[in-house]
């Protein structure tokens, strides 16, 4: 008894080693010659992609000022994105409309100039080289791709609104409730969000994948200019370098990615 | 036996609930698998259908790790066909009646996967 | 030991009925809110965090306030304290409780917790928070229990719980300092931008949580009849009017840095929480100025020796000083941290009554959790002979 026990464990351990061993080596050649080139499944980007180093926006403010102007970039930008249309305290917005003092808080010039401080701007995520909520946030549902877009996971979301504490620039909307009932028509090629989840601007890496730009930009009769700013070379870096510019609270060292002509 | 007054009782009550499934269901039709509306137009799926019914819910998971949080939003098939990763817009597509396909098989496993809270339905079901 | 709390006085069991009642309210409130999302809430985009987080940070300090009797009693043999020392662990362990599900509650998907663990994220402090409150609570309840054992057993603890306490001392200003940098790190909250956060957090903590256990401890002499010992009260009065002092010290810092530097920025949430914005007053300042004036009357009673070792005032000297701290840090941090917001607007925020209905039951299961703590507590000691 006890010998044939010691001998099937024997062959059992042996038999072990050896499929396993048998996994490490380089499979046969019979095997080798009709195998694709490259291992299945891949994932890649796509053809079309637009790709860059370190996304970044410069928006023509002294183009940018009349209604119709913002009326057309937000609602090109919250109907595909199916940002629901709250009136409250506890709304949801993506890009929006605000006055020169909230935007520049730290101007507190006290004879501005008349057309800069009756303008409007529009405020949307900074996509910051440094950003606070990224830094804040526990479960990585919030984070910084490789391309400088700050991109959110609503799927890995907990909802804590850590992030909406550490944005100092109140880029960040929670869903306080069910927003579906909120989204008039609602774009069936982009998901909603559910309750209980932070959402907000995303430059649109979901178009920029297949070859467009941005909503905002596409709809801003040019007065917003989207592009690589690690590229001397780029629409965005040249505008910057010919005008002067403003970032939104430069002092906090998150780095903004979105200038504002004055 | 200490106190068999309180623990007989306690056993009895403990192995009643424990047994609980079983009893109800006791007799019950038999399990069938459910007959899901596959799409008329398209025979193939992304990977073939055996490994689609049985995995579709990890390569779910791959590709929305890939897409969202790596930016790689085309998927190489084992079959070597390109498919851009995305539930609304290739899944969904093709697989159009949601409650005759997705809700079938799930409700009958007792699997409520929280999709369809984000995730737009595909006009096909109204 | 567990079965002490199966025999006691009638009254024992109307009072945990009475918390059973207001915890299924709290619960049913909950639910709804599990439901309809955060809504009925009275956050909003621009105070995100409210009432929840504050009452959490409040009783982070109340759990690390155990130490107050941990540090004199071992570091440097105090043995008055020891009679009282296992009330403390185990306020502490109803206070972290309570802490956790502050959060939980707070979330807006509190089924996904779990991912705080399945994508551990060291850069977030509120990774580390969870990490040393997990901890502090282990620590507690094994401490706890296993002095209360030897107690029971009339013998000396184990000499390996003393590892443990003396870990458990640093461990509690640690959660409390991990509390504080969850505010104190965060660029473009003014009011929470300052070096100072933490040891003002651990000063309020160190003469709230003391406060609490005496006011509790009085009120348990005059259910049961256990006598915390003279001794021992008037050192940890001391202590109180100490923490206390340091606490209001460390206020006054603030103010100063404020309004001597004059930086707008600086001033601005300690004007809105006391005045008001644009000749606006907000609700918040009627409490702000009552919780100067108590911190400042308690202060006073409890550093003169007169009026501190009289046990008539002593009471209501504490009550007030609990609820000075309370409000500065259960009101006053979280709604000075959003006013004025990020684009230096004033948006009013208010507990709403769903939120002080939730907030409500959870303090009913910090409040079931001690009474059947001390049940047995005190149940052992009177076995024991050390009533």
């Amino acid at each position: 008894m006890k010998n044939s026990r010691r001998r099937f464990l024997k062959i059992a351990g042996l038999s072990f080693l050896g499929l396993a061993g048998s996994r490490m080596l380089p499979s046969s050649s019979a095997e080798a010659a009709t195998a694709p080139a490259e291992e299945r499944p891949v994932y890649r980007n796509g053809e079309r992609a637009f790709n860059a180093r370190h996304w970044g926006m410069v928006i023509n403010t002294r183009a940018f000022d009349n209604a119709e102007i913002f009326a057309a970039v937000i609602s090109a930008c919250h109907k595909y994105h199916n940002v629901p249309d709250i009136a409250s305290k506890q709304e949801v917005k993506w890009i929006w409309k605000a006055g020169y003092h909230e935007t520049f808080t730290d101007q507190l010039d006290n004879y501005p100039a008349k057309s800069v401080v009756e303008r409007h701007y529009p405020l949307l995520c900074n996509h910051c080289v440094n950003p606070a909520c990224v830094r804040v946030c526990p479960t990585q549902a919030t984070f910084r791709r490789s391309d400088g877009i700050v991109a959110m996971d609503y799927h890995r979301c907990i909802g804590c609104r850590y992030c909406m504490a550490g944005c100092p620039f109140g880029a960040r909307s929670f869903n306080f409730r069910d927003p579906r009932p909120f989204v008039a028509d609602v774009n069936s090629a982009f998901p909603t969000r559910m309750r209980g989840v932070v959402e907000k601007c995303t430059f649109c890496s979901e178009l920029l994948a297949v070859g467009e730009m941005p909503l905002c930009v596409k709809a801003s009769n040019g007065t917003i200019a989207f592009g690589d700013l690690s590229d001397p070379n780029s629409k965005v870096r040249k505008l910057l370098a010919e005008n002067f510019t403003l970032r939104r609270k430069p002092t906090l060292g998150t780095e903004p990615s979105v200038y504002y002509i004055i | 036996m200490y106190n068999a007054k309180y623990i007989a009782p306690g056993i009895l009550i403990f192995l009643a609930l424990f047994t609980l499934p079983f009893w109800y269901n006791f007799g019950a039709p038999k399990y069938e698998r459910p007959a899901l509306a596959l799409p008329v137009t398209k025979t193939d799926c992304i990977e073939p259908r055996d490994v689609m019914a049985a995995t579709h819910m990890q390569l779910l998971d791959t590709w929305r790790d890939m897409a969202l949080r790596q930016g790689k939003r085309v998927y190489v098939s084992s079959g070597d066909k390109e498919w851009t990763i995305s539930l609304q817009n290739t899944c969904m597509t093709c697989h159009v009646n949601k409650a005759e396909f997705c809700d079938k098989c799930h409700n009958s496993n007792s699997v409520s996967p929280y999709c369809w809270d984000c995730h737009v339905e595909p006009r096909g079901n109204k | 030991m567990i079965e002490k709390v199966l025999k006691g006085p009638i009254s024992f069991y109307a009072w945990l009925a009475v918390l059973g009642g207001v915890i299924s309210l709290g619960a049913m409130v909950y639910l709804l809110q599990l439901f309809l999302g955060l809504r009925i809430t009275d956050l909003s985009r621009d105070v995100s965090w409210g009432f929840y987080i504050a009452q959490f940070t409040y009783l982070v300090g109340v759990a690390a306030s155990a130490v107050m009797l941990v540090l004199p009693a071992y570091f440097h043999h105090y043995k008055q304290f020891k009679k009282m020392i296992i009330l403390g662990e185990f306020m502490a362990i109803a206070a972290v409780v309570m802490c956790m599900l502050f959060i939980v509650v707070d979330m807006g998907q509190p089924q996904r917790v779990l991912n705080v663990i399945l994508h551990p994220t060291p850069n977030s402090i509120m990774f580390w928070d969870m990490t040393v409150l997990t901890g502090y609570l282990l620590l507690n309840v094994v401490i706890g229990w296993v002095t209360l054992e030897a107690e029971r057993h009339q013998v000396d603890p184990p000499k390996w719980i003393k590892f443990f306490i003396y870990l458990s001392v640093f461990w509690a200003f640690s959660i409390h300092t991990v509390t504080a940098f969850l505010y104190a790190g965060i660029p473009g909250r003014h009011y929470w931008l300052t070096a100072i956060m933490a040891a003002r957090f651990l000063a309020s903590a160190f003469c709230s949580g003391p406060a609490i256990l005496l006011l509790l401890a009085f009120l348990l002499k005059r259910i049961t009849g256990f006598e915390p010992g003279k001794d021992a009260v008037r050192t940890l009065s001391k202590i109180i009017a100490y923490a206390m002092g340091i606490n209001v010290f460390f206020y006054a810092l603030e103010v100063f840095t404020a309004f001597y530097s004059q930086i707008p920025g600086h001033m601005h949430p300690m004007v809105a929480l006391f005045s008001g914005h644009d000749g606006h007053s907000l609700w918040v300042n009627a409490w702000m100025w009552t919780a100067a004036v108590l911190a400042l009357v308690s202060l006073l009673l409890m550093a003169l020796p007169s009026t501190r070792d009289n046990e008539q005032l002593l009471p209501f000297t504490l009550a007030i000083l609990v609820l000075a701290t309370w409000i500065d840090k259960g009101l006053g941090m979280l709604i000075g941290g959003f006013t004025p917001n990020t684009f230096e607007q004033i948006t009013v925020y208010s507990p709403s009554i769903a939120e002080l209905t939730i907030g409500l039951g959870i303090y009913a299961i910090g409040a079931l959790i001690l009474s059947l703590l001390w049940k047995i507590a005190l149940d052992v000691k009177r076995e024991a002979g050390t009533f």
